[in-house]
């Protein structure tokens, strides 16, 4: 698994991932610059991904929407505020309606993904913050119901001593 | 596991083994709903979707009041969440991400053999 650290802050509501991966850097940030590579990343297997909007400039607009099982549609949208090609970009990621008008109701995080070269590879660390707990809540509630992983969660609570 | 603890579990999977109960739950998860919009939403009766929303309240995934006439009903995942729990989540979504990642990269070298 490339995965080599995570942090959970509980405080500040963020979690921090560290990846290892067995590539240059240019090549792991055109993942994210190319929205054929993006979309095959980003979503499930069951909820897969299509990115509409790919503007990966300060300032620019990606949207995106994952379709489910029964066909139902879920959009988003990421707010670039900061790119540094091919070494960082920080964005906001949040919910939006199918037409990409952004859903203020819902709860919007804070991310910032940086890659360095590392051992002839790359490490990227990808940050996520979440305003409010209840935010971070909200999200994972609608995501996870999707995957299930939420039951499973709660089996561990009820399982707890 | 004592037996309500499984009890609990088996109402908790019942729950979220059927299509429009989940839907339902994502729905009042992201606020709350009158039983009788919800049942606006589905091809089925209403006394249908009063009886899926009823399942998902057994399994405590749900919350009704009364309003007038009117029954509300809210999410109410949250008794059994932490913060922590809830960054575990989180984490499991990226860690499906970054192995997407590795699987893309690893087909570069695949196609240059």
């Amino acid at each position: 698994m490339p995965v080599t650290d995570v942090t959970h802050d509980l405080d500040t509501r963020t979690l921090t991932i560290t990846a290892d991966f067995a590539a240059p850097v240019a090549r792991i940030w055109q993942v994210y610059a190319d929205p054929r590579q993006l979309e095959k990343v980003w979503g499930p297997p069951t909820y897969p991904a299509t990115v509409v909007d790919h503007a990966l400039e300060p300032g620019g607009r990606v949207t995106y929407y994952m379709t489910g099982p029964d066909g139902e549609k879920f959009a988003g949208y990421w707010e670039i505020s900061t790119v540094d090609e091919p070494r960082s970009f920080a964005f906001a990621d949040g919910f939006a309606d199918e037409d990409f008008t952004p859903n203020p109701e819902l709860p919007v995080s804070q991310n910032v993904y940086t890659f360095t070269e590392h051992d002839g590879g790359t490490r990227a660390t990808y940050t996520s913050t979440y305003e409010t707990a209840e935010g971070l809540q909200q999200v994972l509630d609608m995501g996870v119901i999707e995957g299930a992983t939420s039951a499973i969660n709660q089996i561990d609570v009820l399982l707890a001593p | 596991m004592n037996g309500d603890d499984e009890d609990r579990a088996d109402a908790l999977f019942h729950a979220l083994a059927d299509r429009t109960r989940r839907d339902i739950l994502r729905r009042v998860l992201a606020g709350e709903h009158s039983v009788s919009a919800l049942a606006e939403k589905y091809d089925m009766s209403f006394a249908a979707v009063q009886k899926h929303v009823a399942v998902l309240e057994n399994a405590g995934l749900l919350t009704k009041r009364r309003s007038g006439r009117e029954q509300l009903a809210s999410g109410d995942v949250a008794a059994v969440r932490s913060v922590s729990s809830l960054l575990t989540e989180l984490e499991q979504v990226w860690r499906g991400r970054i192995a997407r990642i590795d699987e893309l990269i690893a087909l570069d070298s695949t196609k240059e053999d």
